[in-house]
């Protein structure tokens, strides 16, 4: 038995280990585009990738890294486009190399959830009552606050438990972006940031991390998204609203709170829709945008995702309500579809 | 002929001495990157990270000492609690259990290292977690009141930690010393026996004899306790505190890491939670040198009295150190 390098063995494997180092630059020139960013609204991207690609035969590849990961992709361009639950801030624009379309797609709201023993009612809650609760500051779920919301229940004298996402998310964003409208000391002593220094609490993993503590824990309340919610078939609380109403999360509360934000929408829809006014509107809510640069250098690619976007925006919004997302007021598509034409295709 | 044997000697000893190079240069590798890419967070903080106790995200300040003390608390007690289970296991399969069940057994032990982590943190959650709460509600409020027990009986928290941590680590422990302990040759028992000395006499004197190897193994489930992610980040409870309670809830580097990372669009954060990473990587280097250290000291020349009593070969212990 010989085994020695001829040269033609040495020349296969030459050829071999260049292949190997080629494939993934040859994959990429094939045309598929590529972006990354928030996990919340993944399923309905997923869908809109794979039937729009049915209709122009275009590959849409999505990675949902999270939204952090999707602005830092975006801004070192290793990605065509991205994605976040929390509108870019003004730094991280000016770190990006060209302006960057903030573009709502969808909306996704924020419902509290608990597990009281004895209380089969659905639970009213206030804005400033949650921002005490996830404070520390009400421990106990016979606290006059919570009675007085709830008259006709009959709460225990039990400690309560707080669970919050442990991960940074964009469903925290929401959270503590509605807390800390309704309660300055909230804004002051906690802020808001996809992750936050909570105050008192468990943090659970992801959406299933929360509700398996949540439904674990005797006492215990958290949130999470009203799409995790309704698939899951979890009770959820009602909030009360900027007009005063107690509002249950539901798909046309949560597109009334983007109907509400419609008239001071500003130009480039980095806005936020929690606290929203106007009667049924429900205070939870936020869109959730996908990132494009105003001119990208790939004009082609520039094209094919205007186009995505243009049928996203409009027929892409019937598949929303079917994954639990709330589809955009027809207000909000038309004054996109205006920014849209903005985009360097040419 | 005789040059061609050379040559490929030669080229044997230089394949294999690039691979162990590559090692050195992945491990210096890592290191770097992690210190390059923290150096925002290093300049920032300097050694002030080591021991601030606040992580808050939105105020920009970050402080490793809860994560640290989570890691090294969690890992420590569960080892204290794996060592005994797993030295047991090893010996009873190495040499007191009858052969028919060595097989079984063996692979059931080993099947146990080779379950996936999140699995354990699924079970963690479902199983584990209510057996912890219902235990911790059930004991008595005198004990309750001690330092180590106090805060409220939650179940997800320290004790659920370390408990699954202690069952992750015991299979890699178990494993490892059971094959040291195979290793021990006959003669040793053989001569412990011939001496009249009992069973329990010629164990003590098997592993006396692979004691490094022994320590090895726990160091290697040691190791692993410090790194584990998924598993602790589903039970620990999340919440960046310095607590001696085992039912408060703490935190670790491994799971800060998981956490948060992927959301972490701010550059400092981002620089913070590699930097978390640095001091992982230098406080895993810093066990396994305290073990080896631990080791060299132990293969010193062994002192006249013990030599006479253990002759052969007890200063040259083998196994997987």
């Amino acid at each position: 038995m010989k085994v020695s390098f001829t040269p033609g063995r040495r020349r296969a494997l030459v050829a071999l280990a260049a292949a190997i180092v080629a494939a993934p630059a040859f994959l990429v020139a094939q045309g598929q585009i590529n972006g990354a960013g928030a996990t919340f609204p993944a399923p309905i991207y997923s869908k809109w990738f794979s039937e729009y690609g049915k209709l122009k035969s275009v590959a849409i590849n999505y990675q949902p890294l999270g939204s952090g990961a999707g602005i830092r992709q975006l801004t070192n361009q290793t990605v065509f486009f991205g994605a976040t639950d929390g509108p870019m801030t003004t730094d991280q624009m000016q770190a990006a190399p060209g302006k960057i379309l903030h573009l709502p797609t969808v909306l996704g709201a924020v419902v509290p959830i608990y597990e009281v023993p004895g209380v089969t009612a659905e639970l009213k809650f206030t804005g400033p009552l949650i921002a005490d609760i996830f404070m520390g500051k009400v421990t106990k779920w016979n606290d006059p606050a919570i009675v007085k919301l709830n008259a006709g229940v009959k709460l225990p004298d039990l400690d309560i438990t707080v669970v919050h996402r442990s991960d940074g998310s964009g469903t925290s964003y929401i959270f503590a972006d509605y807390l800390a409208k309704v309660s300055p000391e909230w804004a002051k002593t906690v802020g808001v940031s996809t992750a936050v220094k909570w105050p008192v609490g468990l943090g659970g993993k992801g959406s299933e991390g929360v509700t398996g503590l949540v439904k674990q824990t005797p006492g215990s309340i958290g949130y999470v998204e009203l799409v995790y919610a309704l698939q899951t078939k979890i009770a959820f609380g009602s909030v009360q609203n900027a007009a005063g109403e107690f509002v249950k999360a539901s798909i046309p509360s949560v597109t009334a709170a983007a109907a509400a934000a419609v008239k001071a929408m500003p130009k480039d829809f980095r806005v936020s829709i929690t606290n929203a006014p106007g009667p049924g509107v429900y205070p939870m809510a936020s869109f959730t945008w996908l990132l494009l640069y105003e001119n990208p250098k790939d004009k082609a690619q520039s094209k094919v995702m205007v186009d995505f976007m243009k049928w996203a925006l409009t027929d892409g919004q019937k598949f929303a309500t079917g994954l639990g997302y709330a589809p955009l007021p027809a207000e909000i598509v038309k004054l996109e579809l205006a920014a849209l034409a903005t985009v360097k295709v040419s | 002929m005789l040059r061609r044997l050379r040559g490929r000697d030669l080229g044997f000893k230089l394949g294999t001495g690039f691979f162990a190079a590559l090692l050195v240069a992945i491990v210096l590798g890592i290191g770097f990157e992690l210190w390059r890419q923290s150096m925002l967070s290093i300049e920032k903080f300097g050694f002030g990270f080591w021991v601030g106790e606040i992580w808050d995200p939105v105020s920009g300040e970050f402080g490793a000492r809860p994560f640290i003390w989570g890691t090294l608390y969690s890992s420590v007690l569960a080892l204290v609690l794996a060592a005994p289970i797993a030295l047991g296991i090893a010996i009873f399969l190495s040499e007191l259990c009858p052969a028919r069940l060595r097989m079984p057994l063996t692979f059931l032990t080993e099947l146990l290292a080779a379950i996936p982590s999140i699995v354990y943190g699924l079970w963690g959650i479902f199983v584990l977690v209510p057996v912890v709460r219902s235990f911790e509600q059930s004991l008595p409020a005198s004990l309750r009141a001690l330092p180590l027990f106090s805060g409220p009986p939650v179940g997800v928290g320290m004790l659920s930690a370390v408990l699954i941590l202690a069952i992750m680590v015991v299979p890699f422990a178990s494993s490892v010393a059971r094959e040291v302990l195979k290793a021990v040759p006959g003669s040793q028992r053989e001569a412990a026996y011939a001496l009249g000395a009992t069973r329990w006499e010629a164990i003590r004197a098997a592993l006396f004899y692979a004691r490094t190897g022994i320590i090895g193994s726990l160091i290697l489930g040691f190791g692993r306790a410090l790194g584990e992610t998924m598993a602790v980040t589903m039970v620990i409870g999340n919440n960046p505190q310095i607590k001696a309670s085992l039912f408060a809830p703490g935190y670790s580097m491994a799971a800060v890491l998981a956490n948060e990372f992927a959301e972490a669009a701010d550059d400092l954060y981002l620089s913070a939670l590699i930097e978390i990473g640095l001091v992982l990587f230098a406080i895993t280097l810093m066990v396994n040198m305290a073990s080896r250290l631990l080791i060299w000291q132990m293969n010193k020349p062994v002192r006249a009295p013990r030599a006479a009593r253990l002759p052969v070969g007890a200063a040259t212990a083998g196994g997987a150190a």
